[in-house]
């Protein structure tokens, strides 16, 4: 007590014992920033989430009287004669999307399980900075490679080509998903599965995936969306047709394809068109990745 | 580096059937009397080190697929690196007619255009991330930061589409005549509004990195330690004092690490800008002027590319996009890395 006292001995304090500190009102020049800079905050947000708006109101605004049923299951007339539809470039996408997942998602979880349950050292430090590096690969690169590998050997453009092209482009991203998907798995649900008695690949499997389902199809399905709308790897791998084509080793049309052939063509009637296949392509995009999340809630697929 | 904080899955311990190799496993069972065994069957090592090499090879699978975008792209522009070497990247003379080929006009508009979107986008971005994760009702935060990842979600075409039919004309009309009112004298916003132009390629990639570098800012943001925030605030520091002093300097390097991981986004974007840059490769001062990016001269002339020299000159850009665009990456993945992962906060300065 006594060492207090003689410490407080400040300027101002009169009572012993209770130092009298006098905090400074907060100065009107810091209030009036903080309001200031409040307000600024708000106001990016409102700039950031406008073009969001005005981008989803014209695309439905645009696209809705553009879609009718010779859309969705005709092929693209020539130039100046009305309607046609892009329902080969529909096709021809899943085509396209469905060989890129056949290669893609098998080897992508593959390598997350590595990462997870092998790639604790070195070795997995330098597979996970790779596909974080990967990732951000250009995408028309990409496409460049599967043109060397693909289309040079084949000596034409192909829907496996482009196949090609995204699945390169969904292995890294994948890769990392799966990983930390499988890494929320408690360690203890692992080990309990050793003290049965089940060997390790049985407990990956069965045990460790298993639990990891739902996160792993959520990650599958945001790379499956990020290469659903890939525009510059299908340039000269897929190319595009203005026909239906039923060959994976033949040109095929894609919607984002079409969609760019339409958009920089000088003519209205393509342009109305190009709006349609937007919206298309949003509302494939969206409903892909909504019925696969509904599946694994509801249906076979659900995880233990 | 990366697995710092993550607990390490101990792999060593539990191997029962190893344990009891010298009697066999059917040994092991009948002199612990298990009613049932759990499993039927002997349990074989063969399976486990097959499934384990089979994902160690998935694992490798990720480095021989960098390995192989390595390859095609140096030996496609093989011919390309004997006929110009160095001066490639020099020369702004592209002139497919007389095979005269130099991808400086190509840098420039990559350069300039990825610029723009930065200062455009930065301040945007980071007014967003801090919004969310600092000044936001909570009920708001969750749509919020959907909403800025929906973004993300848009194709690049549809937001090329968008560019040309709906921000164009609004450039032409309203931002371009603006600009060249107040700030035409720096020679910057000069010459005929055409709408399309470097200034619209800024403008339509800033929308496209916002929420890239707003989410991982926003990531980074989160992991600054709650106490620093109350000790500024316990100082009589106002909120926005607080997120200067206590939250923003701590998360620096990881907000760099944001804006790099845009730039590198910005780069290698192709179909919007492609869209909406006026695709002639001249190298002119003002924002109002047509220009030409790496990625947008690929996706015009890769397909059109007739003699092999021009394919491989075009490869070779495709090299000098690829190499600018891993190097950038790997930056901003190891500054980002260096908040995230288990780095404690340092002190406030």
């Amino acid at each position: 007590m006594p060492d207090t006292n003689s410490n407080s001995a400040a300027p101002g304090t009169t009572q012993p014992g209770i130092p009298q500190v006098q905090i400074p009102p907060i100065s009107l020049r810091r209030r009036v920033m903080d309001h200031v800079m409040t307000g600024v905050a708000v106001l990016t947000v409102v700039l950031v989430l406008l073009p969001l708006f005005a981008i989803f109101a014209y695309l439905v605004y645009k696209g809705i009287g553009s879609i009718n049923i010779a859309f969705l299951t005709q092929t693209p007339k020539p130039v100046g004669e009305p309607g046609g539809g892009m329902a080969n470039a529909i096709v021809g996408s899943m085509v396209i999307l469905a060989i890129a997942s056949i290669m893609g998602v098998p080897l992508g979880i593959g390598a997350g399980v590595f990462l997870s349950e092998y790639g604790r050292n070195r070795y997995g430090d330098i597979v996970r900075f790779i596909s974080d590096v990967l990732n951000g690969v250009p995408s028309i690169v990409i496409g460049i490679v599967a043109y060397g590998l693909v289309v040079m050997r084949q000596k034409h453009f192909s829907a496996l080509a482009g196949g090609v092209a995204l699945a390169i482009m969904m292995v890294p991203t994948i890769a990392r998903t799966t990983e930390q998907m499988l890494l929320l798995v408690p360690q203890a649900i692992r080990e309990a599965a050793y003290g049965l008695g089940v060997s390790r690949w049985r407990t990956t499997i069965s045990i460790t995936l298993r639990t990891a389902t739902s996160g792993i199809i959520t990650g599958v399905m945001l790379a499956f969306a990020r290469i659903a709308g890939e525009t510059a790897p299908l340039l000269f791998t897929a190319f595009g047709n203005q026909f239906w084509n039923w060959k994976t080793d033949q040109p095929t049309a894609a919607l984002s394809l079409q969609i760019f052939t339409y958009a920089i063509s000088p003519f209205d009637e393509w342009h109305r068109q190009a709006w349609a296949g937007a919206l298309v392509l949003i509302v494939l995009i969206v409903g892909a990745v909504a019925a696969v999340r509904i599946a694994v809630r509801h249906g076979t697929l659900a995880g233990a | 580096m990366s697995n710092q904080a993550l607990p390490r899955p101990r792999f060593s311990a539990p191997e029962p059937e190893r344990g009891s190799s010298p009697q066999g496993p059917k040994a092991a069972l009948k002199i612990e009397a298990t009613p049932t065994p759990l499993l039927l069957g002997k349990v074989s090592e063969i399976p486990d080190a097959a499934f384990g090499w089979a994902m160690r090879l998935c694992g490798l699978a990720v480095v021989a697929l960098l390995g192989l975008i390595v390859y095609q792209l140096a030996v496609g522009s093989q011919l390309s690196w004997h006929a110009f070497g160095w001066k490639f990247f020099w020369q702004s003379d592209w002139n497919p007619v007389e095979d005269q080929y130099g991808a400086l006009p190509f840098i420039y508009g990559t350069l300039v255009s990825s610029l723009l979107a930065l200062i455009i986008a930065v301040p945007l971005a980071i007014g967003v991330a801090v919004f969310i994760t600092e000044m936001c009702p909570v009920g708001l935060r969750g749509m919020l930061s959907f909403t800025t990842e929906l973004l993300a979600a848009i194709p690049s075409v549809v937001y090329g589409l968008w560019a040309i039919f709906v921000m164009v004309p609004l450039i032409r009309a309203y931002a371009e005549p603006f600009l060249a009112r107040t700030l035409g004298w720096t020679g910057l916003f000069s010459g005929p509004p055409y709408g399309i132009g470097m200034l619209a390629a800024g403008v339509i990639l800033a929308i496209m990195i916002i929420p890239i570098i707003s989410s991982i800012t926003r990531e980074v943001l989160v992991v600054v330690p709650q106490h620093q925030r109350e000790a500024v605030l316990a100082l009589g520091a106002t909120r926005w004092e607080m997120i200067r002093m206590g939250v923003l300097r701590n998360a620096r390097a990881g907000i760099v690490g944001a804006i790099i991981l845009g730039l590198g986004r910005a780069l290698g974007e192709t179909m919007a800008v492609t869209m909406v840059i006026g695709n002639r490769p001249e190298i002119a001062k003002s924002l109002f002027a047509p220009g030409y990016t790496l990625a947008s001269v690929l996706a015009n002339e890769f397909t059109e590319a007739t003699g092999d020299l021009y394919l491989s000159a075009l490869i070779e850009i495709g090299l000098a996009l690829f190499f600018v665009t891993i190097v950038v990456n790997a930056l901003a993945r190891l500054m980002v890395w260096s908040v995230t992962r288990g780095q404690p906060a340092r002190s406030i300065a």
